[in-house]
């Protein structure tokens, strides 16, 4: 048991630099009897630039601690620093200009705006800010994101892995300090899974971005810098630079 | 984020619409209104202008007991025609004519009156050598009358019942029917009618003889000599006015004819945007639920926004900008359909007995600022609620499956705040009607604000009664609809906030229109057991139309029939005692033989007993100003004179209304002081009662007198009713609207419904539902939402009812169980029409694209 406290420690290179910094996060959900602990007293850090996964079996949390270090749910303990600034404790306002300056996000089941074209999904979150987007920044985008000749196009009339990509896309315009992504490859194919990997992969390698990933996938797992494994609530195991491998025998002791 | 907002508008277009209805046919109401009023006003204006082009003043009889007379045939008294000569010799007049003014009937090919429509029969004369500057008819066909057996009438009089110069056609005056020839075809001001009135026209001197007017006069018209005012000349001719007559300027005259007219007008104008509140008000319901169902529907789109970076503030401007276009686009339609509609009420009042003159259309400032307006304001205070729900959406309902939208801080309170809502508004209302001292204005208003909140409180109380009314009035439909009964009953109560705001739009309209029925069924019920305990003879004599005074001369015809034992007409007038307007009647004695009320002083002897200074008083008007036996009364006269008189007997009448004024004199005594003394009715007994040979006996004696008729106790009873059935079914039609808008509003759930269990949809199909179970269940479900809107509606309608009835003494009250059955079997009908087309819909589905839809 102690093994695991200490390896679920922020320690490393990444601490001194961090972008989020998490102490002691709890979450119960609900009261009494029925109450479920998803999250026990967890610690972590993610340093710029870097990529970090986070994997478990289901209902081991990883959606859990997301979203609290997003700021979308608040622990029942603990407290979370994104960008220097403690946000557990933030107001709806000001949580709301966090996520404008230093949050994209990246979901499951995409959440475009069907009305919109690929393009106006994209510059979403600036005209949301009511700020103009820099068109050279957007044609590269649209450009490296591979949607360029689909920008006037609806979501409805694109495939799982376009409207992924304008996701991804609409995720990175306004360059955050941190993409989280909840199973970004969890609603399709492992070929367009892939691609996708691939584009996340290449966003950090090009331009810095940091990113936390929530899968349960080994492939997606591996493209990552580190890995935090996570079992009933808790951080049980930390690789870096982990193997498809590593992490298969991983997982399987996780869930043996 | 407006982009949003105005794409998302354009990607629910069917949304949108249906939510417009709501507004679109508030704000055409109150749009059609305006038209319709303004025009109307219009038109008088013009007529009223163009009749005094070229007079300069005008001489009027004028009432002694105040401006505008409402005697017992609307006509001022007349004054002595030695008045024109001295006019005519006053320094600054030019040219001076007398003229008679009256009202006489016009009868039809059949035998019949030409019903106006409820306007006026209208009797003028003309000089057909004299001067024709003052006229204010032209003639548009044949001559003007000359002599004793030609008359002119009126262009659409003409039209419409096809009679040509040349014709005979009959005339009813003083008396019987007399046939004149039709010299010539006459049109006023410039148009044809004026709202219906017929025009009946004869030369002067034969318009003296036959409305008994021998040496007097109606009016004088005058023209000043070049260079003297109007007004100079007003001032010349006062001096020289006996106590019955007036002169104003022409402009002064015009100004006061419209000033009359538009006041009546504006009577009509705020009766109908009564109405239009009411729609707008069910209007706002329909429209915050509807948007309350999108906004739920869009909960994660709406999350998502968030996460992206959206405030709470974006995300409320952004709902309410949705709704400021919807409310804008509809208001716009609104007021264009308005002028549509404008032609609409107007066929319903003339349908209804009330023809209106109009000529082009207009279509003023006011009409569009405040259509507009009020359109745009309701949608947004609708929108109010929806989108502060909206602000609610967390950003984590973006990931979260089934997220629904929160419920509000206060929603453990919603049973209390509503049960709180309405004792507050049965307490405004209750001061509206009871506490003394509040002007007519304010107690309205404390009336209609009460009654608003009263319906909104109920609605917030819906919610909680949804879940037991569906079930037990779902439960025919469960136990014999099948599977998709059962379905329905249960879908009806799964979401009761929505099926609790859907069914309290249309409770609001079922209420009112209980509300009416219920105390329109009081007054018929009080009113028939008046007439009961009063009605003694045998036959009633009235006029055709039931209400019109009419001319003693029928009576005395059906005098002289063998078998008649007794007629006794009841005369009616206007006097003024204690300061106030009062009803005067004339009874003779044997008007005990065939009308009984209670004494509370004197005897059914007393009627008998008057001689010529004799009057009997009604028991509240006695008690009122203190009178008994001996008191005396000083009552004046239209004419100026004053009658004094002593009180003989007390009444008591019966509660649904006294066959007698305030005041009653004996009928030698009204006749010697009232001009053209005329009945309100007469009764009749005849040797061997009511049969159908003495009946035909009364009709062919009445042959002469197309204006008046017989009528036995019941028909007595049911033609009277006449009056408060056209004004109940006026009532009816108007508060549809707010109907129809609230079935627009079930239409709307239903289809948001339908869409939204798209899934469930495909699921029902694929384990085997067919299509019509599928309708059927959207059907049940409609119907099912109808009668909950009727089970709040109806019980709310009686309790108002009860309220407004004890406010105003209601005689009785009775509950139509009738009528109120008709209302709920009404109900069942609108819900199956307002599920039709979303039942089609949900019918329509691809079972495959069903289950498939995310
Ligand atoms: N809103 C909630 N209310 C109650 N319990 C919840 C709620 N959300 C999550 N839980 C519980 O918390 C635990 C962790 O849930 P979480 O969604 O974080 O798991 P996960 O690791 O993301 O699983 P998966 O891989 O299936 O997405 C689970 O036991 C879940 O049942
Ligand atoms: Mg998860």
């Amino acid at each position: 048991m102690s093994t695991i406290e200490e390896q679920a420690q922020p320690h490393g290179p990444a601490a001194r630099d961090a972008v989020i910094a998490a102490h002691d996060l709890t979450r119960r959900y609900g009261e009494g009897e029925t109450a479920v602990d998803a999250l026990r007293g967890v610690s972590l850090s993610v340093g710029k630039g870097e990529l970090v996964a986070v994997m478990g079996p289901s209902g081991s949390g990883k959606s859990t601690l997301m979203h609290i270090l997003a700021g979308l749910d608040t622990p029942t303990s603990g407290t979370v620093e994104i960008a220097a600034t403690e946000i557990t404790t933030l107001s709806d306002g000001e949580l709301t200009r966090l996520r404008r300056e230093h949050i994209g996000f990246v979901f499951q089941f995409f959440n475009l705006l069907p009305m919109l074209t690929a393009e106006e999904n994209v510059v979403l979150p600036l005209s949301i800010a009511g700020e103009k987007p820099d068109t050279a920044w957007l044609d590269e985008l649209l450009d490296r994101t591979g949607i360029a000749r689909r920008r006037s196009h609806r979501p409805s009339e694109l495939s799982g892995g376009e409207q992924q990509r304008v996701a991804i896309a609409r995720a990175l315009v306004t360059k955050p300090t941190i993409l989280f992504a909840d199973e970004p490859t969890g609603n399709l194919d492992s070929k367009t899974g892939g691609e996708i990997l691939d584009l996340i992969r290449s966003s950090v390698d090009t331009y810095g971005q940091t990113i936390v990933m929530v899968t349960h996938e080994a492939r997606a797992a591996v493209i990552a810098d580190r890995i935090f494994f996570i079992a009933d609530g808790l951080i049980v195991k930390e690789l870096a630079g982990a193997s498809t491998e590593d992490v298969l025998t991983e997982m399987s002791t996780l869930s043996s | 984020m407006t982009t949003v907002a105005l794409k998302g508008l354009l990607g629910r277009k069917l949304r949108a619409i249906l939510t417009a209805v709501a507004i679109v046919l508030g704000v055409a109401m109150i749009s059609g209104t305006y038209v319709l009023t303004d025009t109307i006003k219009a038109a008088f204006s013009t007529v009223f202008t163009t009749v005094y082009a070229k007079t300069d003043a005008v001489i009027t009889g004028k009432s002694a007991l105040g401006n505008t007379p409402n005697t017992n045939n609307g006509l001022p008294p007349s004054f002595p025609e030695s008045l024109l000569a001295k006019v005519q010799r006053l320094p600054g007049v030019a040219a001076a004519t007398g003229g008679i003014s009256d009202l006489a009937h016009l009868v039809g090919r059949d035998g019949k009156v030409i019903s106006g429509h409820g306007a006026p029969a209208l009797a003028f004369s003309v000089h057909p050598r004299g001067d024709q500057r003052f006229n204010p008819l032209t003639l548009v066909s044949g001559t003007w009358p000359v002599g004793g057996r030609q008359v002119a009438i009126d262009a659409h009089t003409a039209s419409k019942e096809g009679y040509k110069v040349g014709e005979t056609i009959g005339v009813i005056a003083r008396g019987p029917v007399t046939r004149y020839t039709i010299a010539g075809i006459v049109k006023i001001g410039g148009v044809s009618s004026l709202g219906g009135a017929t025009m009946a026209i004869f030369d002067f001197s034969t318009a003296q003889r036959i409305f008994h007017k021998e040496g007097l006069l109606d009016g004088i018209d005058i023209a000043a000599k070049p260079g003297v005012k109007p007004a100079q000349l007003v001032r010349e001719i006062t001096p020289i006015l006996p106590p019955t007559a007036q002169v104003r300027t022409a402009q002064a005259q015009a100004a006061q004819a419209t000033k009359d007219t538009n006041g009546f007008l504006s009577i009509i104008n705020d009766f109908l945007l009564a109405f239009a509140g009411v729609a707008l008000f069910v209007g706002t319901f329909v429209i915050a639920n509807t948007l309350s169902i999108t906004i739920a529907q869009r909960t994660r789109e709406l999350a998502t926004l968030r996460t992206l970076g959206a405030t709470r503030r974006q995300v409320l401007l952004s709902v309410l900008l949705e709704a400021l276009v919807i409310g804008v686009l509809a208001a716009i339609a609104g007021l264009f359909l308005g002028l549509g509609l404008a032609k609409g009420l107007n066929a319903l009042f003339v349908h209804f007995g009330i023809d209106l003159p109009q000529a082009g259309t207009v279509f003023a400032t006011r009409t569009i600022v405040v259509a507009l307006a009020v359109g745009i304001v309701v949608t947004l205070l609708a929108a109010l609620r929806p989108a502060i729900r909206a602000t609610r959406v967390a950003p984590i309902s973006a990931v979260r499956e089934g997220a629904i939208l929160p419920t509000s801080r206060f929603a453990r309170f919603s049973v209390a705040a509503a049960l709180l809502t309405i004792g507050a508004a049965l307490a405004l209302m209750l001061i509206g009607l009871f506490v003394g001292g509040i002007s007519t204005t304010d107690r309205l208003l404390a009336l209609g604000i009460g009654a608003a909140a009263v319906f909104v409180g109920v609605a917030m109380l819906a919610k909680t009664l949804v879940p037991p009314l569906a079930r037990w009035l779902g439960w025919p439909a469960a136990r014999f609809a099948g599977a998709s009964g059962s379905l329905a009953r249960s879908n009806a109560a799964r979401n009761p906030q929505r099926t609790a705001s859907t069914a309290s739009a249309l409770m609001i309209g079922l209420a009112l229109v209980t509300l009416v029925a219920v105390l329109a069924s009081g007054l018929k019920t009080t009113f028939e057991n008046a007439v009961n305990s009063v009605f003694k003879g045998d036959y009633a004599l009235t006029a055709t139309d039931n209400f019109s005074p009419i001319a003693v001369s029928s009576a005395n015809a059906l005098k002289k029939l063998p078998g008649v034992t007794v007629v006794s007409g009841v005369r009616a007038g206007e006097g003024k005692a204690f300061g106030s307007r009062i009803g005067v009647t004339g009874v003779s004695g044997d008007i005990a033989k065939v009308i009984t009320v209670e004494w509370q002083d004197g005897s059914q002897a007393t009627p008998g007993e008057l001689g010529r200074n004799g009057s009997f008083v009604s028991k509240d008007y006695a008690k009122k100003h203190h009178l008994s036996v001996g008191s005396p009364i000083a009552v004046e006269t239209p004419a100026g004179a004053t009658m004094s008189l002593v009180v003989k007997g007390v009444f008591a009448p019966p509660k649904g209304g006294s066959p007698y004024g305030d005041v009653t004199i004996s009928t030698a005594r009204f006749d010697s002081a009232y001009q053209n003394p005329q009945n309100v009715y007469a009764f009749v007994d005849i040797a061997g009662g009511v049969t159908p040979a003495n009946t035909a006996k009364l009709n062919a004696a009445l042959k002469a007198f197309p204006d008046a008729k017989i009528a036995t106790a019941s028909e007595f009873k049911k033609n009277q009713e006449q009056g408060i059935d056209t004004l109940l079914n006026l009532l009816y039609v108007l508060l549809s609207l707010s109907i129809v808008i609230s079935l627009f509003g079930i239409v709307n759930t239903l289809v948001l419904t339908v869409f939204e269990r798209t899934r469930e949809l495909g699921m029902l199909r694929a384990v085997g539902m067919t299509r019509r179970q599928v309708r059927s269940m959207i059907r049940h479900e409609s119907i099912l939402t109808a009668l909950i809107g009727a089970a709040l509606g109806i019980p709310v309608g009686i309790v108002l009812a009860l309220m407004v009835g004890k406010a105003i003494k209601y005689p009785a009250f009775s509950i139509p169980v009738g009528t109120l059955v008709v209302f709920i079997v009404a109900a069942i009908i609108a819900g199956i029409v307002a599920a039709i087309f979303p039942a089609r819909r949900a019918g329509r589905l691809n079972v495959l694209e069903a289950l498939q839809y995310e």
